[in-house]
């Protein structure tokens, strides 16, 4: 098979160019570096490490244009044109390696074709590997933002006690940035936010799971086909609006008005309510649960369904007995989905309800998560080792595994589900 | 055509029935959208026989079994025009409660269809539903009876817990015939009941209609001719949408009327 030859040609060239082009953009960097420093004055030398450090990364950046290199004013213009020529050479000199090493390895490549090479297997050698790499590098992505959340973590429990943070019910991250500011300390009781947070998830999915699996029965069940294919991206457009949209829909319509009506019913509520953010929030979460919900309704067998019909149940019971069981476990993955976009939604959460950590379990009061709250300890100035700062790698731990029970409790629940059915 | 009521018959088979006319269907024509699928069918179904309906693909013979317990109106580009009778009650008529009809009717498919309950569940589904038995020991008497009746107790008595759908296919299809019986149906249609089977498993299933017939009015559709040949008592043969021909057995293969039949059941075409 000639297109397979090809192929084989192909892969065998290009990839390891591909390689090597990773490898070296990995210390293109360093090399820089090196050119630079070599151009360097020596009187800046002189001047110490950091200011070399400073001149060094600023001529990088600039290093693509001589006339960019010519305005710091860092370099002499002949030391300048100097810089940009072995920067020139550099570069043609890499490009020039890597176009003869993808034609050597296609010489090669093609030298090893005959007719009797059996290019359709090696092909199948060489994909193998680039899935097995694909996959790879998702696995060492996840273990590294892991490692690097643990890492923070235990710089910051090293200046906070656990107990503090884990048990603490007063949360208030300001530390001082000069000396004998008010609130110097600063305390880090998580359980005011993880409360919070609790308390909008809450509400949001007591909104969202009942419309959206009601939704996805009708549709799924109950509507003809043409209203279907109305009705589903109609609703899917709710998760494409931009949650700032749906934050200053919380903020300045569904605030006030929950505000005013539980005025009127004698009740203090403040503008900024969990039940506010929790509203809006399960709103835009229904088409996580309608949509997946409704694909695996629509994938139990009909054969299961017409034989409920035929034994005489109504169409409700044999949704009821027959198809809801068999999709259960869709159905728990799409809700534990829409938790954990709950969980992690924070621009509504921002907007509708504030950001004040109460400890409360009153939806009408004013409560913060702890995606905000990791929001807030990053916006604006601070160093990178003061609590305040690595607080928020510590609640983005906890956030971490708060969701991986989830999923585990997930599993749990619909592989016990499982046996007992299938 | 053959009209295919019992008076027709009597006549012209070795085979003559006693039994009651207990499904009388009249000018059927089916439409699926714009396409016909059966073209004025007048078909009777004799009490506690076993009739079985023969045709190649497509010729509307599931369509005609789907008719019997209005199935196609799960299908909403499904029309019917005609008139058909049980127990000389007009099922099409609009005040007709289609559930109670349903489960006055069993249904077996093609492809064995177990509940993804437990063996107990699936067959205590339908008593369930219609609330009929709502004694625990009744209820296991119900089951057991039904099982039993489906030549499947002696078999799974250990197992009822397990899931329907750990079992063998043959096992399955007999559970489905076990969930259909333990509702108490005059009839049970079965559509193609043993072409997902292998030929012991379809032994059993047919030794096992044979027993039913004692008691339930039967209707099969199947493509074994030598099925048809035998466990059924009266045979139609449907071709293109059309009734060709009906009536014993015997007679259609022994000596059919029409040479469109003659052609099908000797295997010369179909």
């Amino acid at each position: 098979m000639p297109n397979y030859h090809g192929l084989f040609v192909i892969l065998s060239s290009l990839l390891p160019c591909i390689i090597f082009l990773i490898v070296f953009i990995s210390i293109d960097g360093f090399i820089k570096g090196v050119i630079i420093q070599n151009h360097l004055p020596n009187s800046l030398i002189l001047l110490g490490q950091e200011e070399v450090d400073f001149s060094v990364s600023i001529l990088r950046n600039n290093i693509h244009n001589l006339q960019s290199i010519l305005s710091l004013e860092i370099l002499s213009t002949d030391s300048a044109n100097s810089l940009y020529n072995y920067y020139f050479f550099y570069r043609a000199g890499f490009l020039t390696l890597t176009i003869c090493i993808t034609t050597f390895l296609a010489y090669l490549a093609g030298k090893k074709l005959n007719v009797r090479f059996d290019a359709r297997r090696n092909v199948e050698k060489i994909l193998k590997f680039i899935f097995f790499v694909f996959s790879i590098v998702a696995v060492l992505t996840t273990f590294g933002i892991i490692l690097s959340l643990i890492f923070e973590t235990v710089r910051f429990f090293s200046q906070v006690s656990f107990s503090e943070f884990l048990f603490g019910i007063h949360w208030s991250p300001q530390t001082a940035i000069r000396e004998g500011q008010v609130g110097s300390s600063g305390s880090f009781g998580a359980i005011p936010i993880f409360t919070g947070t609790l308390l909008i998830t809450a509400i949001s999915m007591l909104i969202a799971v009942p419309l959206g699996l009601y939704s996805a029965i009708y549709l799924s069940q109950y509507a003809r086909p043409k209203v279907r294919n109305y009705f589903k991206p109609i609703l899917e457009i709710l998760a494409g609006i931009p949650t700032v949209v749906y934050g200053f829909f919380a903020a300045l319509s569904v605030g006030p008005f929950i505000r005013s009506t539980g005025e009127s019913l004698g009740l203090t509520v403040s503008t900024e309510s969990a039940l506010a953010a929790g509203l809006v929030m399960g709103i835009m979460i229904i088409p996580y649960v309608s949509s997946l919900s409704d694909d695996v309704m629509t994938a139990v067998p009909e054969s299961l369904r017409d034989g409920s019909l035929a034994l005489g149940a109504t169409k409700s019971e044999t949704i009821r007995k027959v198809i809801f069981p068999a999709a259960l476990p869709g159905i728990v993955g799409a809700i534990l989905l829409a938790i954990s976009r709950a969980i992690g939604e924070t621009m509504i959460v921002v907007m509708a309800a504030g950001l004040a950590a109460n400890l409360t379990a009153n939806p009408l009061s004013a409560v913060t998560t702890v995606t905000v709250q990791i929001v807030t300890l990053l916006v604006g100035d601070q160093e990178f080792d003061s609590p305040k700062t690595l607080a928020a790698f510590a609640l983005g731990l906890v956030l971490f595994f708060i969701t991986l029970a989830l999923n585990i409790l997930a599993m749990v629940t619909v592989r016990k589900y499982r046996e007992r059915y299938e | 055509m053959v009209d295919g009521t019992e008076n027709d018959i009597k006549p012209n088979g070795n085979y003559s029935s006693d039994n009651n006319l207990l499904i009388d269907c009249k000018n059927v024509d089916v439409f699926y959208g714009d396409k016909q699928a059966l073209y004025n069918v007048s078909l009777g179904i004799n009490e506690k026989e076993v009739t079985s309906l023969i045709g190649p693909s497509g010729c509307g013979k599931s369509t005609f079994l789907r008719c019997l317990n209005r199935m196609n109106d799960v299908i909403d580009s499904c029309s019917i025009s005609g008139n058909i009778k049980i127990n000389g009650e007009d099922i099409y008529n609009p005040h007709i409660d289609v559930v109670e009809l349903r489960s006055r009717i069993g249904m077996v498919f093609q492809k064995p269809n177990p509940f993804p309950k437990s063996v107990f569940d699936n067959v205590a589904y339908g008593p369930r539903l219609h609330g009929k038995i709502t004694d625990k020991d009744e209820m296991h008497h119900k089951v057991e009876a039904s099982l039993v009746r489906a030549g499947l107790w002696d078999e799974i008595k250990d197992r009822l817990n397990e899931p329907g759908t750990s079992l063998s296919g043959g096992q399955q299809q007999r559970l489905c015939i076990a969930r259909a019986i333990a509702v108490d149906p005059e009839i049970i249609l079965m559509d193609e009941p043993c072409s997902a089977l292998d030929p012991i498993a379809t032994a059993k299933i047919e030794e096992l209609i044979d027993e039913l017939k004692t008691n339930y009015t039967i209707v099969i559709v199947t493509h074994s001719m030598q099925q048809a040949a035998r466990v059924s008592q009266r045979t139609a043969f449907f071709h293109l949408g059309n009734l060709i021909e009906v009536g014993d057995t015997e007679n259609i293969f022994r000596s059919p009327e029409n040479e469109q039949t003659e052609a099908y059941v000797t295997g010369r075409y179909g």
